[in-house]
């Protein structure tokens, strides 16, 4: 035919979501436009995306506000101890490495308290993917501050102004030793979805620091107005998408935190070694 | 072509999941949606271009768009 054809209506199919939560769990305790339930919209559309069956997963967290979310969810789930996510994680991976595990722990979970088995899972490599829900604040206990909480920000513990240096979880993921580290925003959504994806395809242990927003603590304390005005301003205006930063000028990128993947290489990974040490001295004796 | 009338989409709420953050009704590029006291209502159904932004930046599962 010489005409053209109809341009079609867009016909919009919404992700069903109920596919893997827990009806009778829900509504979610997060406050109102907490970030949390963003991340965890991503996670589940990234999970659905990698066709595994929902039997395969196992979502294991600490504690704190971001921790509640293997409550909602309809995998394998373990809701443990503050700071040691990772290492039941560890324990439930190497006791049957078929499962696909996925770490979500707060900033103050991973990153204080959990430091030390932070460091460490990186440095092993083990096939972990962990999602650090960046709030820069201890939400469940009334907004202290965290390892992640800006200088000069205000907290319940830091009434003049926080005068401690943030970490950088993606810098310190690097520097011991995970082969996958990568960050996102709750309001770069479709982008996280995407990471957050790519992280749980790659074998070893895989880090994405998620920056999102606790209005309740962070944002009453430093003067934000809504939850809105926060993913505006700390999730938007302070980050630059990596592919992006090579053509900015050095004063566009300074104080912003890059997001995308930001390192990713092959590795021996922990499983596979101890498993070939154990066929290598089966077949030895 | 006989001009059929615009097929328009269903915005469905959930007004028991609702919490009235609001983020939504901010970030919705062609302002369809407002706030009605704590909980979310459709304002301008026309403007809506499916683009399912509301949904996806939803921190409640509270609304999704159909159609
Ligand atoms: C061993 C131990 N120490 C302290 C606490 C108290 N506690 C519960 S949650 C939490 C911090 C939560 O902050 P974060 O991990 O950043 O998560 P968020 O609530 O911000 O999502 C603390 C200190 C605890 N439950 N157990
Ligand atoms: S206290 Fe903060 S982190 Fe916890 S649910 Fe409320 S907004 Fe979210
Ligand atoms: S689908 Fe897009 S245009 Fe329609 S209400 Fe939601 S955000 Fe607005
Ligand atoms: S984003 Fe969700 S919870 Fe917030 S006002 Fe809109 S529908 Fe309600």
């Amino acid at each position: 035919m010489s005409v053209p054809a109809e341009k079609k209506e867009k016909v919009s199919v919404p992700f069903d979501y109920n596919k893997y939560l827990r009806p009778n769990k829900l509504p979610h305790i997060w406050c109102p436009g907490c970030g949390h339930g963003i991340v965890l919209k991503a996670m589940l559309r990234a999970i659905d995306k990698t066709g595994f069956d929902k039997n395969d997963i196992c979502v294991i967290s600490g504690i704190g506000c971001s921790s509640r979310t293997p409550g909602y969810v309809d995998f394998n789930t373990m809701h443990t101890l503050h700071g040691r996510a990772l290492s039941f994680a560890t324990g439930v991976k190497f006791a049957n490495p078929k499962l696909k595990v996925i770490v979500v722990t707060g900033d103050g979970d991973a990153l204080a308290i959990g430091g030390n088995h932070f460091i460490h899972t990186c440095r092993r490599n083990i096939d972990l993917t962990v999602l650090v829900f960046t709030n820069a604040t201890y939400g469940m206990t009334g907004g202290q501050y965290s390892p992640t909480t800006p200088m000069g920000s205000q907290a319940t513990t830091s009434r003049y102004g926080s005068i401690e240096p943030p970490f950088d979880a993606c810098e310190m993921a690097k520097a011991s030793g995970a082969s996958f580290v990568a960050r996102g925003t709750a309001y770069h959504t479709l982008e996280l979805e995407k990471t957050i994806h790519e992280a749980i395809m790659h074998k070893g242990t895989s880090v994405v620091d998620i920056i999102d927003a606790c209005p309740t603590y962070f944002g009453r304390a430093n003067k934000f107005k809504s939850a809105t005005h926060m993913m505006e301003v700390i999730e938007k205006d302070n980050t630059v998408n990596v592919k992006q930063a090579d053509k900015l000028p050095p004063e566009k990128l300074e104080g912003k935190f890059l997001r995308g993947v930001l390192h990713k290489i092959e590795k021996p990974e922990y499983c596979e070694q101890y498993e070939s040490i154990v066929m290598e001295k089966a077949k030895a004796k | 072509m006989a001009d059929a009338a615009k097929k328009l989409p269903n915005i469905v709420i959930n007004e028991k999941f609702c919490k009235g953050c609001s983020i939504c009704v901010d970030f919705c590029p062609t302002d369809v949606l407002e706030m009605k006291g704590t909980c979310v209502a459709v304002k301008n159904l026309e403007a809506c271009t499916r683009c399912q932004l509301c949904d996806l930046r939803c921190p409640d599962f509270a609304i999704q768009v159909f159609g």
